[in-house]
């Protein structure tokens, strides 16, 4: 008789009074368009095209990005300019295929493909998923201020010859090492 | 405002129809509180006009009748629910002199609207010819046997103390104190019985959406379902008004507030109090509640009875 009085009343008054309490705790909810959630730094969200502090692009086409990208969604082709940088000729990223695994930004020698904390990336038709390089670039320089790739590599291009480059020694003339 | 007059009857209507319909906003706000969520309040200010929302919604959805469903009961169902709910207001008295009819066998009737409930419900089931819905009408009459009997037994302590089963005279009766106090027991089992009568959690196993998709309305939409869900929120306000009649001293209350405001207060504590219901207590299986009906609760309301009728007899 108690433990049927326990089971049908007591526990079920007890439930009762502790969903009640719950009338005095804050909600969880976040208004979420109108309430920003904060952004970590190093969220993984839409991915950009950085520049270097000279203002050039610092994409230089080695297609890293594109062969560490696990769903494919990355196309780019390979150009030169007439001083010998290299330059994706078209860069594009199909968003609809992306999974934000940040593989590309580990993947990429220059510091050039980056992801930031922008998520809100919501289309009405498909192929607005689609970015092209005029998309994606932006003119600052994301998260690595210093960083120029033709200014430290060992890479010739005119105005720069080898050697030249930032903490790099001269070739060696292999002729001046014979006995 | 005379009783009975056409102004009043359409009042009551609206404002019945009106209160049922907010309750879709309140018991989305209050579960969300309860939740510690937020609830609609995207709408209109506070989220008011999800109500309105909703409507249009449900208006302009299409209606749909299954081929293969019986189209006499399938259509008669949903317009059983509302008239009877809505019929069953009629002998409310919500004040003294706001209500409809004084009927000198309200109680009776009440009870009689609430039976034939039971079957749109299980007309509902039944024609719509699908096999969740068949179940939800299954376990709709297994319900109806078990708490139609302990609901009209619990409230004849009401009837013993106050000599009458008419409502307005049950009001009346209950100027010194209020019929709680002595009849506690019999205000819990019918608490109880009401959950059940309305179907809703946690006594809405008919529906029992987790279980049987939505049990004996699977089948139904557009306005059709429209009229079971505000037949539903209608039940809860009868109910609750029903409770606040019957136990609670009706319009009756410190002169400060209309006797009207009196009651709609009252009776708005015990609908929040069922949201309440609905937010913390689990379903509990159909079988469990028969047996708990009659194993328990029937003898409990005997008892009570029995008790209520010997301490009268012994004044």
């Amino acid at each position: 008789m108690f433990k049927l009085i326990q089971d049908t009343l007591i526990s079920q008054v007890v439930t009762l009074w502790n969903v009640f309490r719950h009338l005095f705790v804050k909600a969880d909810t976040v208004e979420y368009p109108d309430q920003q959630p904060y952004m970590f730094p190093r969220w993984r969200g839409r991915i950009i095209l950085s520049r270097d502090p000279d203002g050039e692009e610092r994409c230089v086409a080695c297609n890293l990005c594109a062969v560490a990208c696990p769903v494919d969604c990355i196309a780019l082709q390979k150009a030169e300019t007439d001083d010998g940088r290299w330059y994706p000729e078209f860069f594009r990223i199909n968003f609809s295929r992306c999974i934000m695994c940040g593989f590309c930004e580990e993947a990429c020698p220059t510091h050039a493909i980056q992801l930031t904390p922008d998520f809100e990336m919501a289309e009405y038709k498909r192929q607005d998923m689609v970015w092209e390089k005029e998309d994606l670039l932006i003119s600052g320089t994301g998260k690595y201020h210093d960083y120029n790739f033709y200014r430290v590599a060992g890479l010739a291009i005119a105005g720069k010859d080898k050697g030249e480059a930032l903490n790099e020694d001269k070739p060696v003339d292999v002729r001046s090492l014979l006995p | 405002m005379e009783i009975g007059s056409g102004l009043t009857i359409g009042l009551i209507l609206g404002t019945v129809i009106g209160v049922a319909a907010m309750l879709i906003w309140v018991e989305r706000r209050l579960l969300g509180l309860w939740q510690e969520r937020l609830g609609p309040n995207r709408v209109g200010p506070l989220g008011l006009f999800q109500v309105v929302a909703d409507m249009i919604k449900i208006f302009t959805k299409e209606d749909w009748t299954p081929p293969f469903a019986d189209k006499f009961s399938f259509v008669l169902a949903p317009a059983i629910i509302m008239t009877v709910v809505l019929l069953s207001f009629a002998v409310i008295p919500f004040a003294p002199n706001i209500g409809i009819v004084d009927s000198n066998i309200g109680i009776l009737f009440v009870l009689a609207m609430a039976s034939i409930g039971a079957y749109s419900v299980m007309l509902g089931g039944l024609s719509s010819d699908n096999k969740y819905a068949l179940l939800g009408s299954l376990r709709a009459a297994a319900q109806m046997v078990s708490y139609e009997v302990f609901m009209g037994i619990s409230l004849l302590g009401v009837v013993a103390l106050s000599g009458s089963f008419d409502l307005r005279e049950i009001v009346h009766a209950q100027e010194d104190m209020w019929f709680v106090v002595p009849q506690f027991i019999g205000f819990v089992i019918f608490l109880i019985a009401g959950v059940a009568e309305s179907h809703r959690l946690p006594f809405d196993i008919p529906e029992a959406e987790q279980e049987i998709c939505a049990g004996y309305h699977t089948e139904y939409s557009g306005m059709k379902f429209g009229m079971f869900f505000v037949g539903e929120y209608l039940g809860l306000v009868l109910v609750s008004s029903l409770i606040t009649v019957l136990f609670f001293g009706g319009w009756m209350g410190p002169a400060f507030l209309p006797p009207v405001v009196w009651f709609a207060l009252k009776s708005g504590v015990f609908i929040c109090f069922f949201i309440l219901l609905r937010a913390a207590i689990p379903r509990p299986r159909y079988d469990q509640l028969m047996s708990y009906g009659w194993l328990f609760l029937l003898p409990l309301s005997l008892l009570n009875l029995l008790v209520t009728g010997a301490l009268i007899l012994m004044n």
